[in-house]
């Protein structure tokens, strides 16, 4: 780890106000993220500023037709949660299969979403519940959102607060795990609800996508057996020492008709 | 007082002593030693497979804050580089190539990972600090990392002295017997394999402080070893040129090994040498990353092997061709890996007639290669369970009765096999028998057809299983090569009230010795386990030793405490007649108690141990005073433990994962001293042997880069990948040592293997695949049942 300065601002404004100060500077949230990333000496912010006394960034609540959940939440605050459960029981049971024990407790849904890491699990919830991203600055839709392998459309200095997620009637999620790493090698959330009928994709490919053949195919027959028939093109999808994209591609249809079925 | 409640001696499952220490956090691991005014090293690694260095520029590393000194191999010109303690002969009888394994990389890196400098500095981050400021000009050269790679005409050299990249082209066996054997078989099983590269990934990265007395001279290195002389023996005598009196090694608690910390490694020669030339203690600890690239690697081995069966399927001729990869430098005892740990153990459990085996070792810009739980006996293992499954499929017999009629009797033994050990005892009949009860084959296909409704494809495989360990009689392994004797040193002290220290010249680290050989003290002298204190690791507290490995400890170590015992009982023996004023041939000893046979008179080892330490009544002209004994055994032979292993998995179609579901293990680990450690050593082995089968590979790219640097690439199995293994021992005793002890540590990893990819083969079975390679991830599986190239 090389030198840092450190901060821990009460407010977003402030975190606001510090990021902009200093364009080296980086939030950190829960750190199961950016401290590995910084212990590899990956990354070299001259300081971090920590969220995690903001008390306006924590909280799950139910408005309406949504559910709002605080960037800082750990995941197994949405996983335990009565209302998630309630609400939206994929994003919970989501939830309680990332990473273990120890990640659950300290990673983030704001540093998750925020990372897009492409085998990360939140951002097929997010993409696949058609979600709006409450940053200190704007309201996004999760369409406009996820940018690419770790890019997202937040800009230098702006802070995720919020996630609102409408709630759905239906959703399910499947994933099959990297077997080193235990992050996704290809999942799929299914959701059907206020934000339409979406099939978002992770793991697979460099970025969360939707797939809208899936969709399509949902759209004319809500079953797993419509997504079976809808093979998932390799074309662009990643490929390492762990699976092929051809492989991954296979398991998207595998991971789609899962999904269907736990959404019910 | 030495009171043995409950029953605490050889066969009685207690509880390990050490064990409230490392559950609780306070064992005391080298990284937990800070001596005063230490410094801390960081090592500058290359990030090239290979290159040549044109130059290296210190000079702005060395201004920055809190460095001490900076080191490269330009500072090391007068130390020897890392020596190799086993050397092969060629099929020609002329040595093996060995070309100089320098401290620090002279002129050129030959693997990612090569160490090239050393920043000493106030702090490890300091080090790190200049080390990234350190500037390397490297000319970038092409690289050359497959086994079978190596030898081709145009690869790249690693060494420009050894031509083709061939460390030897070693062979054992009589090739005209099994020509000839070939030539009268009626089936011939050609069976090509891979037995893939894994890090061993021991817990507790390699850690290593040195430290120097400036008054005395003396040095002292604290380290991660296995075998603390060991690492005196090699590093003193050929790269520091430190008398061994004045220089100690200490290994104390030692959070795993697997073979990984058997060997001398360039950064304890680093410690120790800046040490002195500072004046001040320098320790250098790895981080994770480092450990994968610079800890000795296990396997990679490229094999053809060929059987010949007569119309029966008896045996009979086995012909091997295997390339083994020795990465870029010899490791310690690299060399004898695949040659006399492997191409030996080739007949198995069987009495094939004819063997012949050869062996070319290759250099390629990768990690060293050494020994790995099992070393080489896996290779064999693997090799051979997998070869008698295809040829039970290829000739059609039944894979059970085809291991069967091939086994060595019962009544063989000792039995000579055609590849030079000598097996002294065995029955692999119950075992096989034994195994088969307990995991139910024969009604397995009830329980596959049920698996086929949950859409699941369900195997079971079978691997009977031999290997030789309790390394090693060193007139033995001296005529193969070894620079080293292997026996193994016991010091049993029983002091004044009757308490007993042992010093022991094995080491734990992981292994439970502080309760086996303190139940051996228990059973013997009849002193309870908590009045016996193991001392290890140390080479100021222990005369000698040669370490553990080679599943050695108990058979070798113990059969020395055990001599040494027999000198202690000899000896009070006389002490106690002459307190119980009666002859000595009158005088037996049981447990704890002297007795005069045939009367009540007795005396305890209290007693007596007290008269020898307090000799105010006592035969002063006769015998000497105190009670403490030494003694060196050399064992006679290798011990030969075997068994029989059992697996059964479930293969989801839809993705091509596979499940363990069960494991079976019956093991002839001969006497069996604390079966619930045994029971635990097994279980680890096979966690082991699964991984290897099912989840784990080092792979480097073409051009050397390490893809699986990290535990995010590196599958290491966890309990959610495993089965339960049911763990039970069936005891033929080994003749040779006086305990009739074989070894537990290694078989899990040994046996079980091939008994899984038998498995996931058999779960295959109806898609017409004869063999598939470890790791069975579940894209192979995956492509293999939906016809795709992966
Ligand atoms: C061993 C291990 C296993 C894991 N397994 C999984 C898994 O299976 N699935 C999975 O999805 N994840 C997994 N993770 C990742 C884990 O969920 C992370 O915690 C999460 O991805 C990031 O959340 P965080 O709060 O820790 O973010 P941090 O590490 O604090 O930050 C991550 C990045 O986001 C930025 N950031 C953080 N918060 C904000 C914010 N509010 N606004 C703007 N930018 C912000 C930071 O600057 C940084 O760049 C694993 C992590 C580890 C260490």
């Amino acid at each position: 780890m090389y030198d840092f300065a450190y901060h821990k601002p009460a407010s977003v404004a402030d975190a606001v106000k510090l990021l902009a100060a200093d364009p080296d500077a980086k939030p950190i949230s829960g750190g199961h993220t950016l401290l590995p990333a910084l212990k590899h000496r990956l990354n070299k912010p001259s300081a971090l500023v920590d969220l995690s006394g903001i008390a306006e960034m924590k909280g799950i609540r139910r408005e309406g037709n949504s559910l709002i959940i605080g960037a800082l939440t750990k995941h197994v605050e949405v996983a335990k949660s009565d209302v998630v459960k309630a609400a939206i029981p994929a994003l919970a049971y989501m939830a309680s299969h990332i990473g273990d024990n120890q990640v659950r407790n300290r990673g983030t849904i704001g540093g998750s979403v925020s990372n897009n890491d492409p085998a990360a699990d939140y951002p097929a919830a997010v993409l696949g519940l058609g979600a709006t991203i409450h940053t200190s600055k704007r309201k996004i839709a999760a369409d406009d959102f996820f940018q690419g392998m770790f890019t997202t459309a937040l800009e230098e200095g702006e802070i995720l607060v919020a996630i609102e997620f409408p709630i759905p009637e239906k959703a399910g999620y499947a994933k099959l795990k990297n077997p080193a790493s235990r992050y996704v090698m290809a999942g799929a959330f299914i959701s059907k609800g206020p934000a339409g009928l979406r099939v978002a994709i992770n793991g697979a490919g460099p970025c969360v996508f939707r797939q809208s053949d899936m969709e399509a195919a949902l759209g004319r027959n809500w079953s797993a057996d419509a997504v079976a028939g809808v093979k998932q093109s390799a074309d662009g999808l990643n490929s390492d020492i762990h699976g092929s994209a051809e492989y991954r591609a296979h398991l998207v249809t595998v991971m789609a008709k899962r999904a269907v079925a736990a959404a019910g | 007082m030495n009171v043995v409640t409950p029953f605490e001696g050889i066969g009685a499952s207690v509880r390990r002593k050490e064990d409230v220490r490392f559950l609780s956090g306070r064992g005391q691991y080298t990284d937990d030693i800070n001596r005063p005014g230490q410094a801390h090293a960081w090592i500058l690694r290359s990030q090239h497979a290979h290159a040549r260095i044109q130059g290296i520029d210190t000079a702005a590393a060395a201004a920055m804050p809190g460095v001490v000194a900076i080191y490269t191999s330009a500072d090391l010109a007068a130390i020897g580089g890392l020596p190799c303690g086993w050397q092969i002969h060629n099929k020609d009888g002329s040595p093996m190539a060995e070309p100089k394994h320098p401290v620090l990389a002279e002129g050129k890196v030959r693997h990612v990972g090569d160490p090239i400098a050393v920043v000493i500095a106030e702090t490890r981050a300091q080090a790190r600090d200049a080390a990234e400021a350190i500037i390397v000009d490297f000319e970038v050269l092409p690289a050359v990392s497959q086994t079978t790679a190596a030898l081709a005409a145009d690869a790249p050299r690693v060494h420009d002295d050894v031509a083709g990249n061939l460390c030897y082209d070693w062979h054992i066996g009589d090739k005209g017997a099994v020509d000839a054997a070939f030539a009268a078989a009626a089936h011939r099983v050609v069976f090509e394999t891979t037995n893939q590269r894994l890090v061993p990934n021991a817990m507790e990265p390699r850690c290593a402080v040195g430290d120097y007395d400036t008054t005395t001279g003396e040095h002292t290195l604290f380290t991660t070893s296995q075998n603390p002389h060991v690492i005196r023996l090699l590093m003193g005598a050929f790269v520091l040129q430190i008398p061994e009196a004045k220089l100690r090694v200490v290994a104390p608690d030692v959070g795993g090994g697997f073979g990984s910390k058997i060997y001398h490694y360039a950064e304890e020669a680093i410690v120790t040498w800046a040490a002195a030339k500072l004046g001040r203690a320098v320790k250098w600890t790895a981080d994770r990353t480092e450990a994968f690239m610079s800890d000795a690697h296990g396997r990679d081995h490229v094999t053809r092997a060929e059987l010949a069966l007569d119309k029966e399927g008896t045996f009979l001729g086995l012909r091997v061709l295997t390339h083994a990869n020795m990465g870029a430098y010899l490791s310690t005892f690299a060399p004898c890996v695949p040659t006399y740990l492997y191409a030996t153990l080739l007949a198995g459990v069987y009495s094939t007639p004819a063997i012949y085996a050869e062996v070319k070792a290759v250099f390629t810009h990768t990690v060293p290669v050494d020994a790995y739980r099992g070393a080489g006996r896996p290779e064999a293992t693997y090799l051979l369970e997998r070869l008698v499954d295809v040829a039970a499929k290829q000739c059609g017999f039944d894979r059970v009765k085809l291991r069967r009629r091939n086994f060595i009797a019962t009544d063989a033994f000792p039995y000579q096999t055609p590849v030079a050990l000598q097996y002294d005892s065995g029955d692999y009949f119950s075992t096989l028998d034994q195994a088969l009860k307990t995991a139910d084959w024969a009604g397995f296909e009830a329980r596959r057809a049920e698996a086929r409704m949950r859409g699941k494809l369900r195997g079971i495989g079978i691997s009977t299983y031999l290997e030789a360990c309790g390394i090693a009689p060193s007139a033995v392994v001296g005529s193969l090569g070894a620079r080293a004797g292997l026996y193994e040193v016991g010091v049993i002290r029983v002091h004044p009230t009757g308490s007993v220290t042992v010093l022991t010249g094995a080491h734990s680290h992981g292994q439970g010795h502080e309760t086996t050989f303190a139940q051996l003290v228990a059973d013997k002298l009849g002193v309870p386990i908590a009045n016996v204190d193991i001392v290890h690791g140390d080479t100021a507290k222990v005369p000698f030793g040669m370490g553990t490995y080679g599943s050695r400890s108990l058979a070798v170590g113990g059969s020395a405490m055990d001599k040494a015992m027999d000198k202690i009982i000899a000896k009070a023996k006389r002490i106690a007649a002459h307190l119980m004023e009666a002859s000595v041939e009158d005088v037996e000893f049981e447990r704890g108690t002297f007795r005069v046979a045939g009367t009540d008179k007795t005396k305890t080892l209290t007693d007596v141990s007290l008269a020898a330490y307090v000799p105010h009544n006592y035969p002063i002209d006769e015998i000497e005073p105190g009670l403490e004994e030494t003694a060196f055994y050399d064992p006679k032979n290798f011990t030969y433990p075997g068994g029989c292993h059992i697996a059964e998995v479930e293969i989801e179609m839809e993705t091509g994962r596979v499940s363990m579901v069960n494991f079976t293990a019956v093991d002839d680990v001969g006497r069996v001293i604390n079966p619930m450690i045994v029971e635990g050593q097994v279980q680890g082995g096979v966690a082991q042997g699964i991984g290897q089968a099912l989840l784990e590979a080092c792979v480097y790219d073409q051009d050397g880069q390490l893809m699986s640097g990290s535990m995010m690439d590196y599958t290491m199995p966890r309990a959610d990948d495993l089965a339960p293994v049911s763990v039970a021992t069936h005891t033929t005793l080994c003749t040779h040592n006086p305990l009739g002890v074989k070894g537990c540590g290694e078989v899990g990893a040994i046996g079980s293997p091939p008994a899984v990819i038998n498995a996931v083969v058999d779960a295959l079975r109806d898609y017409g695949v004869e063999h598939i390679e470890m790791p069975a991830t579940a894209p192979k599986i995956w492509s293999i049942i939906h016809g795709k190239s992966v």
